[in-house]
């Protein structure tokens, strides 16, 4: 896709070499070419409207080299990430299809992944799923009948050894399907974390997206610890991050979210953002956050891809994919939207 | 031990609405450990009922019965002449006792007034806490001790999810997270290794989606006179 994004990943060679690819996915060709990888995040929309997902593929399209499509983020209802994610390769933008271990028990997550595949689709993140308690049907029952790696793992052999979980044969060959999975740096227990993330690469997970990075001393820790294991040679490590709209949002994420870790040096970063701005002018203070937002982001970007093991960004803007291309170019990652 | 807690008194009053004479039957193991079902709470929740039919113009006659276990055929008995006299049973037995009476006495309506919670223990005075949902294969030898089937919100077997901090679970802050403690213990007792190997999918057959469960063991069966078991 993209020719001038790619700078050399320090000391990583986490996926295999060209010509031996597992899947067709563009990922993990950027990947294994050696190239920082861009991905970004699509979130569906709460409706049955193919315009707004094409609207923002469209968006994002040049600009990353995959884009995550959420799977009933946050516990609430939306449209189907398959489905999503099929929309999206209409409009020429690859998705990373996100599966959670919450709504749907092993007979349905393989279904669904042959039915995907069959429809093109090549990237899988496999992750636990938020609690339905916190989302918009919280009388729902969860099924959790296997874990996030155990889906890595069964993903795995569906694909390198044409199996089912039950050991029998797929036949014509199970779904060539690129394989990630989420890590949180920032979540207890933290000595438990890079272990955990090495699990996942032995359970068979290609690569891995970590929860939004702000503190950057911690984040480089875990990656200490992660390259320590030899666990950026195993899988391909791409750090989370993502643009704040407002102090207000920094506030929240350290408040609200378990396992979020943002030093309080952005809420003032974000306040003095907008000194001078009148308070009655909410339209220029939120651009005035908005633009300090991204410029932080790009800063954490340049920080975060001279850190050994780390083999790309991340970029989740929630409802805000615009900011994406603009973050992508002032980090220096890529000049312009490839073809 | 089964903890249970009593339904709200409007929910029981108004499963009672049709009928006029009642018998509350009390059960003397689990539930009158957890002050849910024991003579004091039949007593009160009796003495309630019949002040709120009282009040309401419709008088209940509610009688009081104790047994020591709602869930043996034996312990039951003795109730089977004294059932007959009443219009329904009020069960503040678990479940199981509910069940167990309404299978023994199958002319008569049998009542819940508990909601039965969980398995768990005591963990202070008044608190009560799950610890086990009899899934059918015991994993707490992998986990030190405790538990992710019945403590971890999203039954993880690998490791906590990205949502453990300070040592609580996302869903609620004032519960450990499972795996946290599962961790911590085993760095304790120097058994991290343990907690590196992957934990394959477990087979839920022998857990409740395998349907209704039963375990029979021949060596203690009854046997018949053509030499088989009962």
């Amino acid at each position: 896709m993209s020719q001038d994004h790619a700078l050399a990943v320090p000391g990583a060679a986490p996926v295999a070499a060209q010509g031996t690819l597992k899947t067709a996915s563009n990922l993990e060709r950027v990947l294994s070419q050696g190239r920082f990888a861009v991905t970004a995040e699509l979130g569906p929309p709460r409706g049955c409207d193919a315009a707004p997902v094409r609207k923002k593929a469209q968006i994002l399209k040049g600009w990353v080299d995959a884009a995550n499509v959420t799977d009933n983020q946050a516990a609430v209802v939306r449209m189907s990430s398959i489905a999503t994610g099929l929309l999206m390769i209409g409009e020429g933008l690859e998705p990373i299809i996100q599966m959670t271990c919450r709504d749907r028990n092993r007979l349905a997550m393989q279904s669904d992944l042959l039915g995907a595949a069959a429809h093109g689709v090549h990237n899988l993140l496999c992750l636990s799923g938020d609690h339905q308690s916190k989302g918009d049907h919280p009388g729902a029952k969860n099924v959790h009948d296997i874990d996030s790696i155990q889906l890595v793992a069964m993903v795995r052999a569906m694909r390198d050894e044409n199996r089912y979980q039950n050991g029998k044969d797929i036949p014509g060959g199970g779904p060539r399907i690129f394989i990630g999975a989420a890590e949180n740096p920032f979540a207890d227990p933290a000595a438990m974390r890079p272990y955990r993330m090495r699990k996942k690469a032995l359970a068979g997970a290609d690569f891995i997206q970590t929860q939004l990075v702000y503190d950057v001393p911690r984040f480089r820790e875990f990656m200490k610890k992660a390259v320590d294991l030899g666990v950026h040679k195993q899988l391909a490590i791409l750090a989370g991050v993502g643009p704040l709209k407002s102090p207000g949002m920094a506030r929240h994420l350290r408040q609200n979210v378990p396992g979020m870790s943002v030093p309080e040096v952005f809420d003032a970063r974000m306040e003095a953002a907008v000194k001078g701005i009148d308070t009655e002018d909410k339209q220029a203070r939120t651009r005035a956050w908005r633009e300090e937002g991204k410029r932080i982001c790009v800063e954490l970007i340049q920080e975060i891809r001279e850190i050994e093991g780390v083999a790309g960004v991340h970029i989740m803007a929630i409802e805000w994919e615009e900011a994406v291309p603009e973050i992508v170019k002032a980090s220096g990652l890529r000049s312009s939207a490839a073809g | 031990m089964i903890v249970a807690e009593s339904k709200p008194l409007e929910a029981i009053s108004a499963m009672l609405q049709r009928y006029e004479k009642v018998l509350a039957v009390g059960c003397g193991t689990c539930v009158t450990v957890c002050f849910a079902g024991g003579r004091k709470e039949v007593a009160t929740l009796a003495a309630s009922l019949r002040m709120k039919r009282g009040i309401e113009g419709k008088p209940l006659e509610v009688a009081e019965a104790f047994v020591q276990r709602q869930c043996e055929w034996e312990y039951i008995e003795p109730l089977a002449e004294q059932v007959k006299k009443y219009d329904a049973v009020l069960s503040l037995g678990c479940g199981v006792g509910v069940q167990t009476l309404a299978e023994r006495f199958p002319g008569t309506r049998v009542l819940p007034a508990l909601n039965t919670l969980f398995m768990g223990l005591p963990t202070e005075a008044g608190v009560w806490e799950e610890r086990c949902q009899a899934c059918g294969a015991c994993v707490l030898d992998k986990t030190g001790g405790i538990c992710p089937v019945s403590r971890c919100a999203k039954q993880l077997f690998n490791g906590p999810c990205g949502g453990s901090q300070n040592g609580v679970c996302e869903v609620d802050k004032s519960v450990p997270c499972a795996w946290h403690m599962i961790w911590e213990r085993a760095d304790a007792l120097g058994m991290t290794d343990a907690l590196m190997e992957i934990e394959p999918p477990k087979n839920w057959a022998s857990s409740r989606d395998g349907g209704l469960r039963r375990m029979v063991r021949d060596d203690l069966r009854t046997p018949t006179e053509d030499g088989g078991n009962e």
